[in-house]
């Protein structure tokens, strides 16, 4: 047991964390930014227009250009709002989505927190992402803003249990709630990861992803065609750019943790080749490109399409699924399932 | 005072706080965010018990989905506080009776020389290979898997129960199926018919 008050070794591992906390949000951030531009340009040239090409070369300084803007602009508070939840909102979206971060490894031995039981983290913090939007939504004291808090719960609610269902499936495979032994478990080349043996669990997994984060075409939370921009609308400065930041955050968190579950994470594809942080930057690029191009290609669900493919669609086939590898590795072929 | 020991009196004031306000909060929304609140700090103080399986579960399960749905459904009310305080004094004698058994339930586990610290040795921390989870799961499924397999079933039973007693088909209603609507193919809506032009191409342009 460490005592309190000065202890130096006690602020060293503090000073340390913290460093090494801030070695992992600020790239992140930088990710966030230029996802946004990514977004911008690539849903552009699927449109055949050009995107954002005014700021610095190619655009390139876009990102930072909007992001000065939201900074110098006034956060309006209602006048009817809940001012202290109003505050608290975009704070609530965001802790979680940055929180998750620390037991996400990059390589065998880039992690923050290597902890035992690191996927039930990841799935327990970013249950509680939720709390911001509807208490957004709640505080604002507008009817837009509600409908988009209680679109945005319900749905939210619903695909967590099918996300949850996917990720036992993975866990069943690695017999472990490690994210780095997850990944050690489908070393061998690109025919050993988790995407193939539970492909259907892959799938719903990474569908519900694109819900969970609200994104097109399960943006029912926004619609801006239906109700303006959902839980956010009374926002505007700096507490809008927060959201922001967490949406986009999240979305960065469940590319990676696809890449890491069923893509093999930092693992090479080919023997060949050494097994790097490359292939996990590159990884998660590729799911990130298709959370993109699902936003440019499909029109938004009706919500109550929405319900029925979580409920009478995803959850039975991830309970199926389940059952289809606990049965398989009872028989001789339990080695596909690993 | 060693550094654990700090860390629960902080927890366990953040805890012992967020319960008072759940009940003296006037609005309902701020008491299930202090109830919130509890479920998380009490996350904590399972952690400082080596609960890591139970506290994560506590966060996953309570903070991100019952309540969650709780405050859907208190967020929904139009709540009169007015109308709620009417029945204070009547309810009273009923409410201390209860609270004053639960104090004596509690006194007698507590305070009892059964249960005091001196009597439970501490428990020997777990190296940190150790898998809460694993250990949990080995004990569900073999030891008390009859007792885990019985409360799963009474679980079940209930939700059905919960589902059959709140189920109305009512005969108005203007209930649509996603399900055939998604299944609903081109040829089913749209036919596509060859005719010939009513008017000579070029004739009747500028007229739309």
């Amino acid at each position: 047991m460490e005592s309190v008050g000065m202890d130096w070794s006690a602020i060293q591992t503090v000073a340390w964390t913290l460093i090494k906390i801030m070695a992992l949000v600020m790239p992140l951030m930088l990710g966030v930014a230029y996802l946004t531009y990514a977004e911008r340009k690539v849903i552009g040239w699927m449109q055949v227009r050009i995107g954002p090409n005014r700021v610095g070369y190619l655009g390139l300084l876009q990102p930072i250009a909007d992001g000065l803007k939201l900074l110098m602009k006034e956060i309006i508070i209602p006048a009817g709002a809940n001012k202290s939840l109003f505050i608290l909102g975009p704070i609530l979206a965001i802790a979680p989505a940055l929180a998750a971060w620390a037991v996400i490894p990059f390589s065998d031995t880039l992690v923050l927190a290597n902890i035992n039981a690191g996927l039930l983290y990841v799935m327990a913090i970013t249950s509680m992402g939720v709390y911001g939007v509807i208490i957004a939504g709640w505080a604002s004291n507008s009817k837009y803003a509600f409908l988009g808090a209680m679109r945005s719960a319900a749905q939210i609610v619903s695909y967590e249990i099918a996300m949850g269902f996917a990720l036992v499936g993975v866990l069943m495979a690695a017999q472990s709630l490690n994210l780095i032994d997850i990944v050690q478990g489908q070393s061998g080349g690109a025919h050993q990861w988790y995407l193939w043996p539970l492909f259907p669990l892959f799938l719903v997994y990474l569908i519900s992803g694109v819900a969970e984060t609200n994104r097109a075409p399960f943006d029912v939370a926004e619609g801006e065609s239906e109700i303006v921009a959902g839980f956010h609308v009374e926002y505007s400065g700096m507490a809008f750019a927060v959201f922001f930041l967490a949406e986009y955050a999240n979305i960065i968190l469940v590319a990676t943790l696809t890449s890491l579950l069923f893509l093999g994470g930092w693992l090479s594809p080919v023997p060949f080749l050494p097994d790097s942080i490359v292939w996990l930057f590159f990884k998660i690029g590729f799911v990130l490109f298709l959370f993109l191009w699902f936003r440019a290609t499909f029109p938004r669900y009706r919500y109550d399409q929405i319900m029925r493919l979580g409920w009478k669609v995803f959850i039975p086939i991830t309970i199926a699924w389940i059952v289809v590898v606990g049965g398989m590795m009872q028989t001789p072929y339990g080695y596909l399932f690993h | 005072m060693t550094y654990t020991t700090a860390i629960f009196y902080f927890f366990a004031a953040i805890l012992v706080f967020a319960g008072l306000r759940v009940i003296t909060a006037r609005n309902p929304v701020h008491a299930a965010l202090f109830l919130v609140l509890a479920f998380f700090t009490a996350a904590g103080l399972w952690i400082l018990l080596e609960a890591e399986f139970l506290a994560i579960t506590l966060v996953l399960v309570y903070v991100g989905a019952v309540m969650v749905l709780f405050l859907f459904v208190v967020m929904m009310l139009d709540i009169n506080l007015d109308k709620l305080r009417e029945g204070f004094w009547d309810y009273l004698p009923i409410a201390g009776f209860v609270s004053v058994l639960l104090m004596i339930e509690m006194a007698l586990i507590l305070g009892s020389r059964h249960f005091g610290l001196d009597v439970m040795a501490t428990p020997e921390p777990h190296p940190a290979d150790y898998s809460n989870t694993k250990e949990l799961g080995r004990l569900l499924y073999s030891d008390y898997v009859y007792a885990f397999e019985l409360a799963a079933v009474i679980l079940l039973v209930a939700i059905v129960a919960a589902i059959a007693l709140t189920l109305r088909r009512r005969k108005d209603s203007k209930y649509i199926d996603p399900a055939e609507q998604v299944k609903v193919k081109r040829n089913d809506r749209l036919r596509i018919i060859k005719m010939k032009a009513t008017q000579k191409p070029g004739a009747g342009e500028g007229g739309a």
